[in-house]
């Protein structure tokens, strides 16, 4: 018996490139990821525990489809008081599984068959698959290095059509680091208001992780065009509890919230109540894990760069992105070279999209005996 | 300064250039706060935290309760002073609540804190009771724990 046909729309979707890497890494012993993109914390344990209390009084049962209406109310304060955003808890919020539910659904209530969505690259891996899935066509926009990876009006203006609906804006960025100051969204935000009819999904799962500059939302130029996509993976320390948001537009929101209930029905309820905790007490954890990534940040590029690496300056995420190209090798031969001669493990910066060719994606969300213990055996891999 | 203070806290040891980095100054500026900390007695000392239970050295320590009748004019502090300058006595605080003074001490076994407590701490003269209690375990001290669980979550390479 052969195995029944499949949808050649998702056949279309190549899987991720880097497998092989992941397998080769999988028999090493000793190795040090700086592959990996999550945080090296804890989730903080007033957290945890919040949760653990829920569960031993048993609230273990679906929540309403947006989400438990405490939650949406600590959303829209939280965006409020950290991003200067006004959302109404009642219309305007939806809390997902991840921010990567989000970005699907916000992708699928959006789009038409044959709709371009506009993708600027390098970025995370997610945006062309779920906009291949979603049946759009992702247009590319390869982000340069001397731009500081950050999308400019120009880029944006040449790669509008009349097919255009969509534009995501994955900044503060993985893999690159980049971020867009209030100056460069007010740019964007000018060639947007030309072409009324597309929306734009922010991706602002980083939001929390700038160093010295505070993130500026574009929902707060063009709140109603914009899903403000959000979550507490990164800023929480809390990947494995799957709780993100998208807020925008009522109009919006609810045809999103169609797909969300019956494609999910509701994101885990002790996830919310964790949530709750971590979005209203949680805030002098974010600062405290901030600093700390901002120190490995600092020592990390400075670091690189003394070992003769031309690294970009990253002002959000928690990753390093360095040109690799002065080795003479490519991303991928780079990153497995020195996987298999040194141990240490980065990320092929083309993963991220064609434009992250010459460069390898580094997480310093690593501590800082292991950062320090991978730059020594980096110099010996370049400086042998 | 709280900053720097709360690094050495968790890092006596922290070399001056990681709190240079950390605190983005340069090493030699904070080579001088910390000896301005130090001069003006913001930083008492420097402590090692151990697991005395790792070793071979068998001690025992005790959480003591004291009772206080204090004196005129000198109020708790100078039965306080009699009592931390036993070497034994590893903290002493003034405690609001039904006894005044609180007494950690350690001794290589529980007939020394015994007699300790009999001896030295009962006989003094404001010294109106107290009630000894043994430490069974330790699980945190000084913001350390003591308690080794099995490892956390680890993390796995995604996408």
């Amino acid at each position: 018996m052969s195995a029944p046909r499949v949808s050649s729309r998702v056949l279309q979707v190549k899987p991720s490139g880097i497998r092989r890497f992941f397998d080769l890494m999988e028999n090493m012993k000793d190795c040090i990821s700086l592959g990996i993109g999550e945080p090296d914390f804890q989730t903080p344990w007033h957290i945890r525990d919040a949760a653990i209390y829920t569960l031993e009084k048993g609230l273990t049962k679906y929540t309403p489809n947006a989400g438990y209406k405490a939650l949406r109310q600590a959303i829209s304060r939280y965006a409020e008081r950290s991003f200067g955003l006004s959302y109404n808890y009642d219309n305007e919020i939806l809390v997902t599984v991840g921010g990567s539910e989000a970005i699907d659904i916000a992708m699928r209530a959006l789009t038409n068959p044959g709709d371009e969505v506009i993708i600027p690259e390098p970025s995370f891996v997610c945006y062309v698959p779920i906009t291949i899935m979603a049946g759009a066509a992702p247009v590319i926009i390869e982000t340069k290095e001397e731009n500081r990876f950050r999308l400019t009006a120009a880029e944006l203006r040449a790669a509008i059509t009349p097919k255009t609906r969509v534009l995501i804006l994955p900044y503060p960025c993985n893999p690159t680091g980049g971020i867009m100051e209030a100056e460069d969204i007010e740019a964007i935000t000018a060639v947007l208001r030309e072409h009324p009819d597309i929306a734009v999904i922010s991706d602002e799962i980083y939001a929390e992780l700038t160093y010295g500059l505070k993130h500026t939302s574009i929902a707060s130029y063009l709140r109603d065009r914009t899903v403000f996509i959000g979550g507490l993976s990164k800023s929480h320390a809390m990947t494995g509890w799957r709780m993100g948001y998208a807020c925008g537009h009522s109009d919006v929101i609810s045809q999103m919230m169609k797909i969300h209930q019956f494609a999910i029905m509701c994101a885990p309820t002790t996830s919310q109540y964790a949530a709750i905790e971590a979005l209203d007490k949680g805030d002098g954890d974010v600062e405290r894990m901030r600093d700390d990534y901002d120190y490995r940040r600092r020592f990390f590029v400075e670091s690189l760069r003394s070992l003769g690496l031309t690294c970009f300056e990253p002002q959000g995420a928690f990753y390093a992105f360095p040109n690799v190209a002065a080795s003479g090798l490519s991303s991928g031969d780079f990153c497995e070279k020195l996987l298999v001669e040194q141990k240490v493990a980065m990320i092929p910066g083309n993963a991220f999209g064609e434009s992250g060719e010459g460069f390898a994606r580094c997480c310093y969300a690593t501590s800082a005996a292991e950062l320090k213990t991978a730059l020594e055996r980096i110099d010996k891999f370049l400086n042998k | 300064m709280i900053k720097l203070l709360k690094l050495l806290e968790n890092n006596a040891r922290m070399p001056y250039s990681e709190i240079a980095a950390r605190l983005n100054i340069s090493e030699a500026e904070a080579e001088a706060r910390v000896k301005e900390l130090e001069e003006n007695g913001t930083i008492v000392g420097y402590h090692t935290a151990i697991d005395w239970d790792k070793t071979d050295s068998e001690t025992v320590t005790a959480l003591i309760d004291v009772k206080v009748t204090p004196q005129r004019e000198m109020g708790f502090d100078r039965v306080a002073r009699r009592i931390y300058r036993f070497e034994e006595v590893e903290s002493l605080y003034l405690m609001s609540g039904a006894y005044d003074l609180s007494v950690l001490i350690t001794g290589r076994t529980m007939k020394e804190v015994a007699l300790f407590v009999s001896q030295k701490l009962s006989t003094m003269e404001s010294v109106a009771g107290t009630a000894t209690h043994f430490l069974l375990k330790k699980y945190k001290e000084g913001g350390m724990v003591y308690d080794h669980e099995e490892n956390e979550g680890e993390r796995i390479q995604l996408v």
